[in-house]
């Protein structure tokens, strides 16, 4: 091989890969396959839910559904396409030829097929009827998920551990590479704040994956080895779980959501012309949500009889992250503020993110006081809260980030019509889908049933509508995809791509060189 | 394919990684199926008898091609292909992995207090349980250790000033001659480093024994079992996983003191050695935090 400075040939070149864009493109294939995936099985959902009673599956079928739709979109699709967007850019972007690991950074992608194949299997079974699938919600709670768990329970339970075990091990990568590998001149206070935010994203990962495991070994033991953890009459607790539980999984939301606004931080001030506004309080405004994480899980669990003082406490701690989420609201807005905006179509899904991530964020506050909570707890209104923050909030903002550096990374500009169609019409879908849920969840219809009272049956077809029509939608995208990176369409585009695009990755040629850059580039 | 770039190194494209994963796969799958299997509990029962050797073999993938990733690895640090920057990353890249073990052991040390905190008094009426108490189990008695559960199950409380007290000994010993194994290494005093360490295994491989023995009396005599309720939970997940460390961290330190005799290790290239270092005390103060937390109050 010699002085050869390039990819290895065929399949050896993703097996073998430890070439950071490599790697980036492996995670952000395998998280959009996941995203189709996930997306199927929410079509199942959304085609019983169409009409009130039960017409398509049985109901035991139906949880089965909604668990692992919950489960793919978050450990499948969205934590991976970060990740891979991670891998690509955070190079890029700092001035290093590579991620700090690279053979980490291989086994790290590598375990999340093999992962999910353990999860996938029991979704075969399920469809096949041989065997059940996890029935038991996401977020698998005991003890449905320990005495009564299915059988697949325990598949599902190695494939949480392989899942923590790639995220730990992507998350030092991260970490390692911003403190290690940024050129010089490159100080904390001038990376691109997509850098910062998955500085911070990771340092959540590798605080709460570990719990997670945790979580899971003590369901393992408790179903097969005899232990208590979960099981009051031997002196635990089930709320335990859920304590656990919550304590990975509310820094886990925003492990989602942080990147996304680094995405969307890089991409407004693209667009409008101008600086990010704030970029300092936008630096210390994540760092607080991160912290701020740590303290807020009990809000999860207003309704299962915490002491008053418990309530109280996670209510304001709660309240609280309004303000650090507020000032990047107001910073994205002010850097929009006057400036010569124009409309390229990831400019159009970073405002979207900007509106609908909002909406999400307020009926967040509406979800934190506690009185309030009571009545919504375990309705459409968290349905469609999640939903807001997490599909047209992180997914928005993934899908910005692929139409904003994919000319980057292939040289060539995609096709820019379909891409706007591609906009609009998840749009218009996103919000038929979820806007409605707010309105029946606030009407009392319960989350993860298969039927619902007969009032809630038109507002249920129009979601059920905008469920299909954004599945839909998302093939424009698959499309855009093949016709650009298989079929090598689109025209050949300039280094900076973008006019008012700022920052290391626009001075590399596009597509970038094998290994980004050989020599490190001086930062004033 | 080893490139050296101006500034930059990158290191070659390795087969082991990939390898590593599917192993993993192999291990997942088998321990679910041996684990179904072999279960006592009747939850999720499955009929065949393959799982054991589904999981042996990934447990064999693993650890051979920990072996070939590793030698490679040494083969780069000894042909001194790694930079300094190479070696910052190694460093940073272990002291985030040993945070990510703190975090999992928080998670048990976080499961004890709850239930020692809050789950069992509330059992016994506390706060505003007393109806839960008097519904439930009217003639549960909260207390820590809990020797007698909800349920009745009776076990006994592992008394922290025997055994216990001697392996908190021995380890902190250990983490002492350690260190100065450490300080002979960066001084270039070979006997110094290999008896040392040597102690250091010694020691290692004592509490293991011990650890080994008092499982063994707790079994036989006492009736502290994993499945005695929550106190048996805690004790064995906790002092288990803690044992299940050292293993590790006695058998990276073997490592270190077969390479030392070679003479990989010298005083200006020793990431190994001390990741290794850092790692052992990392199980220390795990145990330092077990030893009060679990044993003695």
């Amino acid at each position: 091989m010699g002085e050869h400075h390039g990819p290895m040939k065929g399949v050896k070149r993703w097996i073998l890969a430890t070439n950071h864009k490599d790697i980036g493109a492996m995670y952000l294939w395998f998280s959009f396959i996941m995203f189709l995936t996930g997306g199927f099985l929410a079509m199942i959902i959304r085609a019983e839910l169409m009409y009130p009673g039960l017409q398509l599956v049985d109901p035991n079928f139906f949880n089965q559904m909604t668990t692992t739709h919950g489960l793919i979109m978050v450990f499948g699709a969205v934590m991976p396409a970060f990740v891979g967007l991670a891998n690509y850019m955070v190079p890029l972007m700092i001035g290093a030829p590579d991620m700090a690991l690279p053979r980490l950074n291989n086994w790290s992608f590598w375990i999340l097929p093999f992962a999910f194949s353990l999860l996938i299997i029991a979704i075969i079974q399920s469809f096949l009827g041989i065997a059940d699938a996890p029935n038991f919600g996401w977020t698998f709670y005991a003890p449905l998920s320990t005495k009564y768990g299915p059988a697949s329970t325990d598949f599902f339970i190695f494939s949480v551990h392989l899942m923590g075990i790639s995220s730990i091990m992507g998350a030092v990568n991260v970490i390692v590479t911003i403190f290690n590998l940024r050129a010089p001149g490159m100080t904390l206070m001038k990376m691109p704040l997509f850098v910062w935010t998955w500085l911070i994203t990771a340092f959540l990962l590798i605080a709460v994956m570990p719990v997670l495991a945790g979580a899971v070994t003590m369901m393992l033991t408790d179903r097969h080895f005899g232990t208590s953890f979960f099981d009051a009459a031997g002196g635990g607790d089930p709320v335990l779980f859920q304590h656990i539980f919550w304590f990975f999984g509310h820094p886990e939301v925003y492990i989602m959501i942080l990147p996304a606004f680094g995405i969307v931080s890089a991409i407004i001030p693209t667009f409008a012309r101008k600086p990010l506004f704030g970029y300092a309080s936008m630096v210390y405004a994540t760092a607080s949500i991160a912290f701020l994480s740590f303290v807020v899980w009990a809000h999860h669990m207003f309704t299962v009889g915490l002491p008053l003082a418990g309530n109280l406490f996670y209510m304001y701690m709660t309240m609280l992250i309004a303000v650090p989420t507020g000032v990047k609201v107001f910073n994205w807005v002010a850097t929009m503020w006057r400036g010569s905006i124009s409309f390229e179509v990831p400019m159009m899904f970073a405002i979207a993110f900007v509106i609908l991530f909002t909406i999400g964020g307020f009926s967040g506050l509406m979800l934190a006081i506690t009185p309030v909570d009571q009545q919504y707890h375990d309705t459409y209104f968290v349905v469609a809260h999640f939903h807001y923050v997490l599909v047209s909030g992180a997914v928005f903002s993934i899908i910005a980030g692929v139409y904003y550096w994919l000319p980057k990374w292939t040289g060539r500009m995609y096709n820019v019509g379909l891409a706007k169609l591609h906009f609009w019409s998840s749009l218009i879908f996103v919000n038929l889908l979820f806007f409605p849920m707010h309105f029946v969840g606030l009407a009392g219809m319960p989350r993860r049933y298969s039927d619902y009272s007969l009032q809630f049956a038109d507002f249920n077809w129009w979601i059920s509508i905008g469920g299909f029509g954004f599945g839909l939608s998302q093939l424009i995208l698959l499309w855009i995809l093949i016709d650009i990176c298989f079929r090598k369409k689109g025209e050949a585009v300039s280094d900076q791509v973008w006019d008012g695009a700022d920052g290391l990755e626009w001075t590399l040629p596009s597509p970038a060189p094998y290994h980004s850059f050989s020599t490190p580039p001086v930062v004033k | 394919m080893a490139e050296k770039t101006n500034n930059y190194y990158v290191p070659e494209q390795s087969p082991w990684p990939f390898i590593t994963a599917a192993a993993l796969f192999f291990v997942a799958f088998g321990a679910a199926n041996f684990i179904q299997q072999n279960s006592g509990s009747g939850i999720a029962a499955n009929e065949g008898t393959w799982g054991g050797y589904v999981l042996a073999l990934g447990l064999i993938g693993v650890v051979v091609m920990m072996f070939a990733w590793f030698r490679d690895t040494i083969k780069e640090s000894l042909a001194h292909k790694n930079s300094q920057q190479m070696d910052r990353s190694y460093r940073m890249g272990m002291v985030w992995f040993i945070f990510s073990e703190v975090m999992f052991f928080a998670a048990f040390f976080g499961a004890l207090f709850y239930v020692r905190i809050l789950a069992v008094p509330w059992l016994g009426g506390a706060g505003a349980e007393e109806m839960t108490h008097e519904l439930l189990w009217p003639n549960f008695q909260a207390m820590w250790p809990l020797t007698t559960t909800p349920d009745g199950t009776t076990t006994q409380a592992m008394p922290p000033w025997g055994l216990p007290f001697i392996n908190t000994i021995i380890l902190v010993t250990s983490s002492i001659t350690l260190t100065i194994a450490h300080h002979a290494l960066v001084a270039g005093q070979r006997n110094k480093l290999l008896i040392n360490l040597f102690l250091t295994l010694v020691l290692g491989f004592i509490f293991l024994g011990l650890q080994v023995e008092e499982y063994i009396h707790a079994y036989q005599e006492m009736g502290l079992t994993l499945d005695a309720g929550i106190y048996g939970s805690t004790f064995f997940m906790l002092t288990g996983f803690h044992g299940m460390h050292v293993t590790i961290g006695a058998i990276m330190l073997t490592v270190m003191f077969l390479r030392s005799l070679k003479g990989h290790l010298t005083p200006d290239n020793h990431f190994a050695f001390e990741a290794a270092a850092w790692y052992w005390h990392f199980v220390d103060v795990v145990w330092l935090f077990l030893f009060v937390s679990v044993y003695w109050l």
